[in-house]
């Protein structure tokens, strides 16, 4: 190989940019944050379920809420009919959500920060912790 | 053709893993063994298509590079474009890699009248070029909070940049649908100049409806029918950290975003696409142009057999004494006087 000292490292260069997440991740874990439903509101339910599916809530809730903001905001409607069983919600984020998922440590932040998701939920509303 | 080949085979694809995901239930397969294996073929092909360049012998210098090389000292020399240093071809290397400086210097060549030919300044290929590899570049970048856990700061840094825009309460990522509007402009451009489609080929389209359909997929999975990204995530570290698993539950969109990636990568060291490596191994921009300086040894050279002056002297000594002629050694003084002044 001609140059093969230039050549070298500029593969060393290349394998190391582009196994970098290996180098980083060997022998560490990688389980998704489990997302605690215990506080007192959601023990007292009888069927702990919440106003959508699990699943379409785990990756839609930030439409939905955003869907929320438009309806409250612009339109004045406040009720939520759910696509699940038809029952009525009031929609608002500190009162119907917070409501149950008092724990936002637990329950927003978890996913958030696992996910390096910033929401701009808590620049207008206040998070549960800080009411009391 | 090549057109119509490229776009059959990404949906082809597309289709493929959809079927595989969704009716036989092949998430492992597209979720784990394929990015491992896409990965590898990446990495190993890219090093083995390398190694095979290096084994190449490096030409003489070319010295077609336009400004002036240093030998003509009355001249000013161009340091950057007509390098005599390493330093300068750093530089000048730098420049291209960063920036493509010698696509900036594009023109297009155009009959004016029928008869006359006009040499027209031409950046948008460049322009095109540019704003698609660097938003690519980012969206890898960014792409890294799925794949380190805990986030690094630098990553955190970028897509607050990006993201600085918040339409309808979401960061949307400028690189993002830069990227798109990049790659349809470079494909819109490849179809519309007669020129250019006339020398393009399924080699040329295939790698823009891949990518497309990557930026597309994406796009859709952050902007409109949303996945679950801790799930996305959980696959990722596991990917990284080599406990693979596939989460329930992740959309189908996913999955086509990363078979898409899979087919990208894995195509790369076969394809054009080897431009990312084969560029730092550009004759006309990796030498210096110290022709006049340096000498040159063809690599190639086999050992010329050689018959010098002092050993012909030493075969024919005894003739050329005969008859006379300057000898240089083993002379007389005057042999070795008439050398002397025959020198």
């Amino acid at each position: 190989m001609y140059n093969s000292r230039n050549i070298i490292i500029g593969l060393v260069i290349f394998i190391g940019i582009f196994t970098l997440p290996f180098v980083f991740g060997i022998g560490k874990k990688n389980d998704a944050p489990k997302l605690s439903l215990d506080t007192p509101k959601i023990n007292e339910l009888e069927a702990k379920e919440c106003i959508e599916d699990t699943d379409f809530m785990r990756s839609n809730h930030m439409k939905l809420l955003s869907e929320w903001k438009v309806s409250v905001v612009r339109d004045g409607n406040r009720i939520y009919v759910s696509e699940k069983d038809g029952k009525e919600y009031e929609m608002s984020l500190e009162n119907t959500c917070l409501d149950c998922h008092s724990n936002k440590e637990e329950f927003c932040d978890a996913c958030h920060t696992y996910a390096q998701v910033e929401p701009n939920c808590w620049s207008c509303h206040v998070g549960p912790e800080e009411v009391k | 053709m090549g057109l119509k080949f490229s776009l059959l085979m990404v949906t082809a694809l597309i289709l493929g893993v959809f079927l595989g995901v969704e009716a036989l239930g092949l998430s492992y397969l597209f979720g784990v063994i394929i990015p491992y294996i896409a990965l590898a073929t990446f990495i190993i092909g890219f090093v083995y298509r390398v190694v095979k360049w290096g084994k190449a012998p490096v030409p003489f210098r070319i010295p077609t590079t336009c400004g002036q090389q240093k030998s003509l000292s009355w001249i000013k020399q161009n340091k950057i474009e007509n390098p005599s240093t390493t330093s300068g071809v750093v530089a000048r290397m730098a420049l291209e890699v960063l920036f493509f400086r010698s696509l900036f210097k594009n023109t297009k060549a155009q009959l004016v009248d029928g008869q006359r030919l006009v040499y027209q300044w031409e950046k948008w290929l460049w322009l095109g070029g540019l704003i698609f590899h660097w938003s690519f570049l980012i969206v890898v970048i960014r792409h890294f909070r799925f794949f380190l856990e805990p986030v690094p700061a630098f990553v955190r840094l970028i897509e607050k940049l990006d993201g600085f825009f918040l339409v309808d309460l979401q960061n949307v990522y400028l690189t993002g649908v830069l990227l798109l509007v990049a790659i349809t402009y470079l494909f819109i451009r490849r179809v519309f100049i007669p020129q250019v489609r006339y020398v393009s080929l399924a080699a040329d389209y295939f790698p823009l409806f891949v990518i497309m359909g990557i930026a597309l997929t994406g796009i859709l999975m952050r902007y409109f029918t949303r996945v679950d990204v801790v799930a996305v995530k959980e696959l990722a570290l596991g990917l990284f950290t080599f406990n693979p698993t596939v989460p329930e539950g992740i959309s189908i969109l996913f999955y086509i975003h990363l078979f898409l990636v899979c087919v990208l990568i894995s195509y790369f060291p076969f394809s054009k696409l080897m431009h990312m490596g084969g560029i730092f191994l550009s004759p006309t921009r990796n030498m210096a142009n110290n022709n006049r300086a340096v000498r040159h040894i063809n690599p190639w050279n086999y050992p010329v057999k050689v018959h010098t002056y002092e050993e012909y002297e030493d075969e024919f000594r005894d003739k050329m004494r005969a008859v006379g002629l300057p000898l240089e050694k083993d002379g007389t003084e005057g042999e070795k006087e008439a050398a002397t002044t025959k020198e």
